[in-house]
């Protein structure tokens, strides 16, 4: 029989229909993989081989029925626990809200059930998705499953803060996973692990039911390992919610339908600011064979400019936190989470106690960070300076789109680092982001694709940004790199 | 602008977390690093420009006004909303006596 945990979203969901194989089979296999990688990768918080078995069965009951299956029917997935599901632990990697059970589904995890999809369980992931490297969570770093072509055998970072959810796709302890991106942790992640994620259009995915970091920024969206995965998925987890303020009232494409990789007609924008000095001479090289590739898939070329790139990372660093910090206020042990009461403390003392006892050193700095630049006497100098200069980058990507309908930048500077490398300075960590950030602070759709391996036999990724709501060019565009850049590469298998 | 460890300490009672005297040494320059960093947003010409507010165009929704118009948000849940208080009692959030 075919190995089914090398089979992707769209392979799965074929088989099942077919009678191929049976959906509890899927289930059983991929529940082995978890369970075997665990020790080694760390890419679970929980594993719910249960709730795997339990979605499987009803799919093969639905089946053999007759009746209509889901999009996802079938289709195992890791859960990024940051999504709230209903009755198996939701810590955002924090040990404040070890325990937590929520008493209710967010909608994008409630919509990938209603689409057929059991859950493997509930990845980890940076600490409230504060993180490049999966190393601020509170249950410990997750480990890449890919290493180094020099034998030293260092621990990579899988990326951060979808740090679980890349690790597992990548390892093939699940087909494909959920993942949220504020400012590039779905992106992010994909690159250094080889796989394919998108962020949607702010607005595209419900935030209702996901832990909140910053709320003007934070983006649910699908991680698997192609294009097409990605469509199906994220088609299934899109769509308006009127319980998110912010919910987009558009109908959901047919994005799995739409997809074609003839660019005919298309041009794709080259921003020139992303070409920075000292630029990683393999990441060069990737971005000049995705620039062929688009070529040659029919689509013209021309040069951008995003004149306020630079200045993203540093808007990033004052908004993300200052959202944060106002977020993570509710965190009081009071209602929910963890409650640390100092013997004859008062209640103001308690709160103090609490949150210096569950939050990690990271989250410390960004609500510390957050709450300066929103006091009295500052907010005017770093808060509404960094939401104008924000809406100066958004202007950016409007005169650009004027120009060109995608645009081809890197994923990020460099191929995944080892553990430790850089998390002794947070600034240096910050950088990380510095290709992912703009698009993020703009709201648009964007997505990482895997376009080779660098000198090390690391993967890299490329990154296409479209306008707002054209999440199809994007995975147009994506599925013409695809093609070309032919990658199969995987890690091999140590743990 | 620089911070010193008063405004640190100052800042950390703002955001209810308790810091020891040696933690906020070690934040002072981590902070002043930072803080230092995103200072150059202070270079930009802003003249003119709107801060953002929305950065997708979207209007505001009233829900209608209703019991329960979402079931799923609406009244009657008390113990689901108690089930995970650390100290629910009675039916209430549980806290330390706040007046004396």
């Amino acid at each position: 029989m075919t190995d089914v945990t090398e089979l992707g979203v769209a392979a799965i969901r074929e088989g099942v229909a077919k009678g191929e194989f049976t959906a509890r089979e899927v289930a059983e296999a991929f529940n082995a993989n978890v369970a075997a990688a665990q020790d080694a990768l760390n890419a679970f918080i929980v594993a719910t081989p249960e709730k795997a078995l339990e979605a499987a069965e009803k799919v093969d009951a639905d089946r053999a029925a007759g009746k209509e299956l889901g999009k996802l029917a079938g289709v195992p997935i890791g859960m990024k626990d940051l999504f709230a599901t209903h009755g198996v632990q939701t810590t955002a990697a924090s040990h404040i809200l070890e325990g937590f059970s929520p008493q209710y589904e967010s909608t994008v995890s409630q919509k990938l059930w209603d689409a057929g999809a059991g859950m493997l369980g509930k990845l980890n992931l940076d600490q409230f998705a504060m993180g490049s490297s999966n190393e601020t969570s509170y249950f410990g770093n997750v480990i890449s499953p890919w290493r180094r072509n020099d034998g030293g055998n260092a621990p990579l970072a899988p990326g951060g803060s979808s740090g679980g959810s890349s690790a597992a796709v990548a390892a093939r302890l699940c087909p494909a996973a959920t993942g949220t991106d504020t400012g590039g942790s779905i992106r992010q992640p994909a690159a250094f692990t080889g796989i394919t994620g998108i962020k949607p259009t702010y607005g595209r995915c419900s935030r209702w039911g996901i832990v909140a970091f910053a709320s003007s920024l934070d983006q649910a969206g699908p991680m698997a390992r192609d294009v097409t995965d990605c469509a199906i998925m994220l088609e299934a987890m899109a769509g308006f919610d009127a319980k998110d303020a912010t919910s987009l009232d558009m109908p959901v494409p047919a994005w799995e339908a739409g997809l074609s990789a003839d660019l005919s007609g298309k041009t794709v924008g080259i921003p020139r600011e992303y070409r920075m000095d000292g630029m990683d001479a393999d990441v060069a090289k990737s971005w000049e064979d995705g620039i062929a590739w688009l070529k040659d898939a029919g689509a013209k070329v021309i040069d951008v400019s995003l004149p306020h790139t630079k200045y993203a990372l540093p808007t990033y660093y004052i908004i993300a936190p200052a959202e944060a910090s106002s977020n993570l206020a509710r965190y009081d042990g009071v209602r929910y989470g963890l409650r640390d009461l100092p013997e004859g403390a008062n209640l103001q003392d308690m709160y103090a106690a609490t949150r210096a006892a569950g939050f990690g050193a990271e989250v410390k700095r960004r609500i510390l960070i957050g709450t300066y630049v929103l006091s009295a006497g500052f907010y005017d100098a770093y808060y509404t300076q960094a939401q104008k200069v924000r809406t100066l980058i958004s202007h950016d990507f409007k005169n650009a789109f004027t120009q060109c309908d995608v645009i081809l930048a890197p994923t990020t500077p460099s191929a995944s680092f080892a553990l430790g490398e850089k998390s002794g300075d947070p600034l240096e960590m910050y950088l990380n982001d510095v290709f992912s950030v703009p698009a993020s602070l703009a709201g648009l759709p964007a997505m990482s694709v895997p376009a080779g391996l660098n000198s090390e036999g690391l993967p890299l990724g490329l990154q296409l940004i479209g306008k707002p709501f054209d999440e199809q060019g994007v995975l147009n565009a994506g599925l013409a790199l695809e093609q070309r850049a032919g990658f199969t590469a995987k890690p091999e298998k140590w743990w | 602008m620089s911070v010193d460890k008063a405004t640190v300490a100052k800042i950390a009672s703002l955001a209810r977390i308790k810091v020891s005297d040696g933690e906020l040494e070690a934040m002072v320059p981590e902070l002043n690093g930072i803080l230092h960093w995103v200072e150059q947003l202070g270079e930009v010409d802003v003249t003119g420009i709107e801060p953002m507010t929305a950065v997708i165009p979207n209007t505001l929704r009233l829900r209608e006004d209703v019991v329960d118009a979402d079931p799923l948000t609406g009244g009657g849940k008390r113990d689901a909303v108690l089930a995970n208080a650390p100290a629910a009692e009675h039916g209430f959030f549980g806290v330390p006596k706040v007046i004396e």
